[in-house]
């Protein structure tokens, strides 16, 4: 308990310092607008990302679903906001909440299957989703939801991003977390060693759901109109790139992952017709080279040069 | 226009995209069957396909039978060229990265035809406009007709060649487990090569037939079917042949159904959905078996 608390400890000072310095050059004018939604992208996607890692990474279920529950986080936030007037915050929980309660009642019966079955069962999931919201003339239907309110600042989404991090690390490194890890090494051998992994896959999802359905909270309040079109399975596609390219099962990963896609289609917007050919020639030559991602299955606090940093400074 | 009647005219139309599915879906099968890998890039091979056989019909003036077989013999070539330049060096890698290669893939073929057709669809000249038969209050008309019967030509040899060739014998013997056939003196390689060429010339089938039926293709057109035709060969039970066929003809027939009798908007939805329920009672599709897992 004493080193995760030391831990966090270390990572909110971190977060804080990164935080400082992008705030400032922000305040500075040093970070153009373009930039600087870029900047909220990457935060957003980094919840994303680390949320899809705990189901994808850590408990082995291969989901792909994602932006199906990054939609209902989206709609239900700025329903909220946009129609009752509730606080951003309220209502970023709400749709974390509303997320995470169709996470669960979707993964119970889905969870059982395993696999490519999962993930073309949770595919369809996300489809359908996007396909009821697209038809509920409330939000918008097909035309999208107008006029939210532009709530979503610099401090929310780092914030956010922080506190998500955190929240996962521990998971992870919890009896919970060690559970997940288990039925992705091999299931049946979990069960045999008394892991209800019925139970846990289903925390793993709810768990990725629930911070899906705030990112998308966030994500909407950075425009003026959100559309059904912008929650396709393709959308889910990028996360799940963003997680296999940092490496599955580190969050460290995820965080370069989201990172390092956002910014390549950032860098290549002056050119749209060969944007999405380099994109794609990026990700194959990616796979080529590591195809366990950046990162692998390590953590940036487990690489040797950071090792050997902590022992010089750490132990007396 | 009475129920019944209109009942039967959706039937047909069903049909006539149920084969399509089913043609592309034949190919999602047969390569999950042989190396257990999503090909996400398949619908892209049939919009490729597709536009072969458009630039066939278009620039070289030849009729839609040799257009058809130039787009699948191009197709095919093409679909062993991506195999192995993209998966093959992949072998050995964890599933994950192969499937990322593969919407890598799909990328790549996408927007390099976007770069060199333009994103703006292009109008597939009408080929048997004039032909229909009418039984009654419904009919058929010509490109049906085209699409039963390519379809239903292509099927047979499909089944000829899986059933009765040697590389068919070849090709269950690596699906079924790939190192005991290499032990049987089987080249696998040149097996999973060959199956991504057929796989790919039905999926340049499909593509043609669906320019022929609905008159308009764009290079994003492969992003939907493909995705269908998967949740088809999962709804058959994936790896097995007739199952992707009647997967793909039930697919097919309930989209037609949904959209003329319900919404043409939970078009797409239906399938998902009818898809999940099969899954959540017969986890391994309609037509397979269910096999424990053993440690």
């Amino acid at each position: 308990m004493n080193t995760i608390r030391k831990n966090d400890l270390l990572l909110i000072g971190l977060g804080i310092v990164v935080f400082a310095v992008l705030q400032g050059m922000m305040t500075e004018g040093l970070i153009g607008s373009f930039w600087k939604l870029n900047i909220f992208i990457i935060c957003i996607n980094v919840i994303l990302s680390a949320s899809l890692n705990l189901i994808n990474g850590y408990t082995g279920q291969f989901s792909l679903g994602h932006a199906g529950f990054m939609a209902v986080g989206a709609y239900v936030g700025v329903v909220l906001t946009t129609n009752f007037h509730w606080p951003f915050l309220l209502a970023l929980v709400a749709g974390g909440a509303a997320a995470a309660l169709l996470g669960c009642l979707i993964g119970l019966p889905t969870l059982r299957l395993n696999g490519d079955y999962l993930a073309i069962a949770t595919l369809g999931l996300g489809e359908i989703i996007r396909i009821v919201i697209m038809n509920i003339q409330y939000v918008g239907g097909a035309a999208g939801f107008t006029g939210i309110p532009h709530l979503t600042t610099f401090p929310w989404v780092f914030f956010v991003m922080l506190f998500t991090l955190i929240v996962i690390k521990n998971f992870v490194n919890s009896t919970h977390g060690r559970a997940c890890i288990a039925i992705r090494e091999n299931e049946i051998a979990a069960e045999a060693m008394g892991v209800n992994t019925t139970k846990y896959k289903v925390i793993a999802f709810t768990i990725g759901a629930a911070f899906a359905g705030v990112a998308g909270g966030l994500f909407a309040h950075c425009f003026y109109i959100i559309n059904p079109s912008s929650f396709t399975f393709m959308q889910s596609f990028n996360y799940l790139i963003m997680v296999v390219m940092g490496g599955l099962g580190s969050l460290t990963g995820s965080i370069a992952g989201a990172f390092v896609v956002t910014f390549i289609s950032a860098a290549l917007a002056s050119w749209p017709e060969f944007r999405m050919i380099i994109y794609a020639l990026a990700l194959i030559l990616l796979m080529f080279y590591r195809p366990q991602g950046l990162f692998g299955y390590i953590e940036l606090t487990q690489i040797g040069i950071v090792q050997r940093l902590k022992l010089k400074g750490g132990h007396k | 226009m009475d129920f019944a009647s209109q009942f039967v005219q959706q039937l047909i139309n069903g049909i006539s995209l149920g084969s399509i599915y089913a043609l592309i879906a034949l190919g999602y099968t047969m390569i999950y069957g042989i190396i257990k890998l999503i090909n996400f890039a398949h619908g892209d091979i049939y919009m490729v396909g597709a536009y072969i056989g458009f630039f066939a019909i278009t620039m070289m003036h030849v009729s839609i039978v040799p257009a058809l077989l130039i787009s699948m013999i191009i197709t095919g070539l093409l679909g062993m060229l991506v195999e192995r330049l993209a998966y093959k060096p992949l072998r050995q890698a964890p599933r994950i990265s192969v499937l990322i290669t593969a919407i890598g893939v799909s990328f790549f073929l996408e927007y390099t035809m976007m770069y060199f057709v333009s994103p703006t669809p292009r109008t597939f000249p009408g080929v048997f406009d004039d032909v229909a038969l009418h039984f009654g209050s419904f009919m058929v008309n010509g490109q049906q007709l085209l699409i039963f019967g390519i379809t239903f030509i292509l099927m047979v040899v499909l089944t000829y060649i899986v059933q009765k060739t040697k590389i068919g014998k070849a090709m269950r013997a690596v699906s079924f487990d790939v190192e005991t056939a290499q032990l049987m003196g089987i080249d696998a390689d040149r097996v999973i090569s060959i199956t991504f060429g057929i796989g790919s010339a039905l999926a340049a089938a499909a593509g043609v037939l669906v320019g022929v039926y609905y008159n308009s293709i764009d290079p994003l057109m492969g992003i939907m079917p493909g995705l269908k035709a998967f949740v088809a060969a999962v709804l058959g039970g994936i790896g097995i042949l007739p199952g992707a066929m009647a997967g793909g003809l039930i697919l097919g027939v309930i989209e037609a159904l949904v959209s003329g009798f319900i919404s043409s908007t939970f078009r797409d939805a239906a399938a998902f959905a009818i898809l999940i329920l099969v899954l959540l009672f017969k986890p391994s599709g309609l037509l397979g078996k269910n096999t424990r897992e053993k440690v």
